[in-house]
């Protein structure tokens, strides 16, 4: 009830402006050269002192990426991307591996500052309790700034545990037999164009490794940041929930406005061994392009979760509201028998932006079971599409997938799409595909402003109403945030 | 402290409300009846100022103010309040929500504080009991699912929260059964006052031996055609709207 006046009171309080995060840090940033070859990818390897074998796993998926197409299937238009004329490489100078917060360069802490992303364990600490919460637990964040990881939060309280939370650079030098292991093991350096790319190029990232039968005593998350001009960004993550594990992941990201497009281009990679869990979260905020549709970030990312052992889950749920285009379907492998995917999504689209995003949910074991809530909202221009394949294979049997997939229009010039495909090789398999499609109706509108509720209040609590069942997925404290973020993003869609 | 004066309204070109004239004083309790397509339903929607209608001419006059020019929610914080033919759903939204939302919304329109929690759910809980409205009703999402008696007890609960000055109840009694009708009837007995005036809208003359009016005017081709105390009603009753069907022609 609270965040709903919260809502209300921050659409009120927005400007024109409605990106708050759309500042550059001024920093020394070392860089490679301009454009992409093998000495590009050797650079970054040699950057980050690479054991041979993953130089040479960069440069055979660079070779492979070369001889790749973009891929043309989404419903999203944009202009060619010149891949010569991106930065490959870019880290701020003084940020090469502190080891404590006072060897952080000031002003990137400042950033974060700015970014309400505070990376001070005792501040955390004393804001949560300040905050008068019962469960003074804190939240460990790794940030990353263009290529490179500048800080991870709790990590000696996190090792006490037996977890593993650290820039994936780091984890190649520290846990090569992991990484090595896992790496690439969801998403091949074969899979998809953009994927390949990454493979080659990938600069930093978080790991996180969770031991058997540990349950992560706090929320790790990771802070993205695009920060130079003309930067791709291609971050790795890679999650490893070891037998009856637990670990929860929440992944947050902004950008500065800019009048020409920045490519992000990651990839995410979940494995969850026997009995164990990761519940993944994303709050994706990047620079949506202006007004009339002039820059904003492209957003092609892979994000694919493998339910490798028996009895485990992963779960994704996305609150997607920033990026000129969004390209992404966060997927489940459900492999293991009596596994289980989640996809819970808040595509949210305004101006001039493009989503084409869903999930894939592949069924392989034996009585594994998907659940698909995904809550698309057009506003604006924009076009937003929903992408979903279901799938079981034929030794699939028992399997079961709930798909619901909303839409909602406000006004008359967006579009929202809904592209389902539905594959099932095994008779016993229940498929359910729930959709619908709607528009803030003029009648509830003004039924809302007769009781006193002005327009944009109006529709805030109308959207909030409807994504509700994909908020709740959201940790307490991040589904106050996406409450915000909502209405902000919705900001000037009501006539 | 409710006038029309000369009210002109098209909607996409065809001619709704032709030089309609009139007052309720405060305290007083107007009923409009007349045949269906006379024009009473959007003689609701303008006064509450739905955007859909287009006014040629005239005012609507709330306490001397002319409330034509203002917003619908700006007009709700004025105290005007319209009971709908159809309240709407509002799926997600909780009941419960949406009352303290829409309250706090008027009141930070008028300049007043919000209320503390405790002092909403005290109010929340005298308008509920007054309409037989249980709590388990407020969680649910806003008139998803509600019957069609509850969604007009949940629409006359709103107004007992929300304290109007001026009330207009469209069709409210459309649809229910004789003991719905009582409760909200009963409701709105309650909620008369010498400072509030009501604007009652119903086709049958029914709902008006629960809500006995103090004047009764009957409207037909987008006007006024007549007006009389509560004995009109009865007389309605009788004869039905034929005589004047000619001035609806």
């Amino acid at each position: 009830m609270a965040a709903v006046q919260e809502t209300v009171e921050r659409v009120k309080a927005i400007d024109v402006d409605q990106y708050k995060y759309g500042f550059f840090t001024d920093i020394e940033a070392e860089k490679a050269p301009k454009g992409l070859n093998e000495d590009i990818v050797r650079f970054i390897s040699a950057k980050k002192n690479e054991p041979e074998w993953l130089t040479a796993w960069r440069l055979e998926a660079y070779r492979r990426w070369v001889t790749m197409r973009e891929p043309t299937w989404a419903r999203v238009s944009y202009p060619p991307i010149d891949y010569q004329e991106l930065y490959y490489y870019s880290a701020p100078k003084t940020a090469s591996g502190p080891k404590s917060l006072e060897e952080v360069d000031p002003e990137l802490l400042r950033t974060y500052e700015k970014l309400g992303i505070p990376l001070n364990e005792r501040a955390i600490l004393a804001g949560v309790e300040g905050a008068g919460q019962e469960a003074s637990r804190g939240v460990a964040v790794d940030a990353v700034f263009d290529s490179v990881s500048v800080f991870t939060t709790f990590k000696a309280e996190l090792a006490k545990a037996g977890v593993i939370f650290c820039p994936i650079s780091e984890a190649v030098q520290t846990h090569p037999e992991l990484v090595r292991k896992y790496l690439g093991s969801v998403v091949p350096p074969t899979d998809n164009f953009f994927a390949t790319l990454n493979s080659a190029v990938f600069s930093d990232g978080s790991f996180v490794y969770v031991p058997p039968g540990v349950r992560c005593p706090m929320e790790l998350s990771t802070y993205f940041r695009i920060n130079e001009r003309n930067t791709g960004q291609f971050e790795r993550t890679l999650i490893i929930a070891d037998k009856g594990a637990y670990v929860s992941y929440l992944e947050g990201c902004t950008a500065p406005r800019r009048d020409e497009n920045q490519l992000h281009a990651a990839v995410v990679e979940l494995i969850a061994l026997d009995d164990a869990e990761i519940k993944y979260s994303t709050v994706q905020n990047w620079y949506p392009g202006d007004a009339e549709g002039k820059g904003g970030v492209f957003n092609f990312v892979t994000k694919r979760g493998d339910c490798r052992g028996q009895n485990s889950k992963i779960s994704w749920t996305q609150v997607e509201t920033g990026s000129a285009i969004t390209w992404k379907y966060p997927s489940c492998i459900l492999r293991g028998d009596n596994s289980r995917g989640e996809f819970y999504s808040i595509a949210i689209s305004n101006g001039h932006q493009q989503v084409d995003s869903g999930t894939k949910m592949i069924h392989l074991g034996k009585n594994t079971t998907s659940r698909v809530i995904s809550k698309g909202i057009a506003a604006g221009h924009s076009q937003n599409t929903y992408r979903g394949q279901i799938s079981s294979h034929r030794k699939a049997t028992g399997a079961r997938n709930f798909t619901n997939c909303d839409s909602l229009l406000i006004g008359n010039d967006c579009g929202a799409h809904t592209v389902p495909y539905i594959e099932s090789r095994n008779p016993s398999t229940q498929f359910e595909h729930e959709a619908t499609t709607s528009k803030i109706s003029e009648d509830q509108l003004f039924y809302c402003r007769q009781r006193g509720l002005s327009a944009e209040e109006a529709t805030a609590l109308i959207v909030n109403g409807f994504v509700r069942d994909v908020l709740q997925q959201l940790p307490m404290e991040f589904a106050v945030e996406a409450q915000k973020l909502i209405s902000v993003s919705l900001e000037g869609s009501v006539g | 402290m409710l006038e029309i004066k000369n009210l002109n309204v098209a909607i996409g070109g065809r001619r709704i409300l032709n030089d309609l004239d009139l007052k309720v004083a405060a305290g007083e309790v107007a009923a409009i009846m007349g045949p269906n397509g006379s024009g009473k339903s959007t003689l609701a929607y303008v006064i509450a100022g739905k955007e859909d209608y287009e006014v040629l001419s005239g005012e609507v006059l709330l306490d001397g103010e002319n409330v034509l020019e203002l917003s619908p929610d700006e007009r709700a914080a004025k105290g005007l309040f319209l009971a709908f033919q159809y309240p709407v759903e509002i799926p997600g939204v909780a009941t419960m929500t949406f009352l303290k939302a829409a309250l706090n919304a008027q009141r930070k329109q008028r300049g007043e504080e919000e209320l503390s929690i405790p002092e909403f759910m005290k109010r929340v809980k005298k308008a509920g009991d007054m309409l037989d409205i249980k709590p388990e009703m407020l969680r649910r999402a806003l008139n998803v699912g509600f019957s069609g008696g509850e969604k007009k007890r949940m629409d006359i609960m709103q107004m007992a929260l929300l304290e109007p000055r001026f009330a207009i109840l469209d069709e409210t009694d459309s649809g229910l059964d004789i003991d719905a009708v009582r409760i909200v009837a009963d409701g709105v007995n309650a909620l008369r006052s010498r400072q509030r005036g009501f604007l009652v809208i119903t086709h049958y003359p029914r709902l008006l031996e629960h809500i006995v009016p103090d004047t009764v005017h009957v409207m037909a081709g987008g006007r006024i055609v007549r007006s009389g105390g509560k004995e009109l009603a009865s007389e309605l009753e009788r004869t039905g709207y034929r005589e004047y069907a000619e001035e609806a022609a």
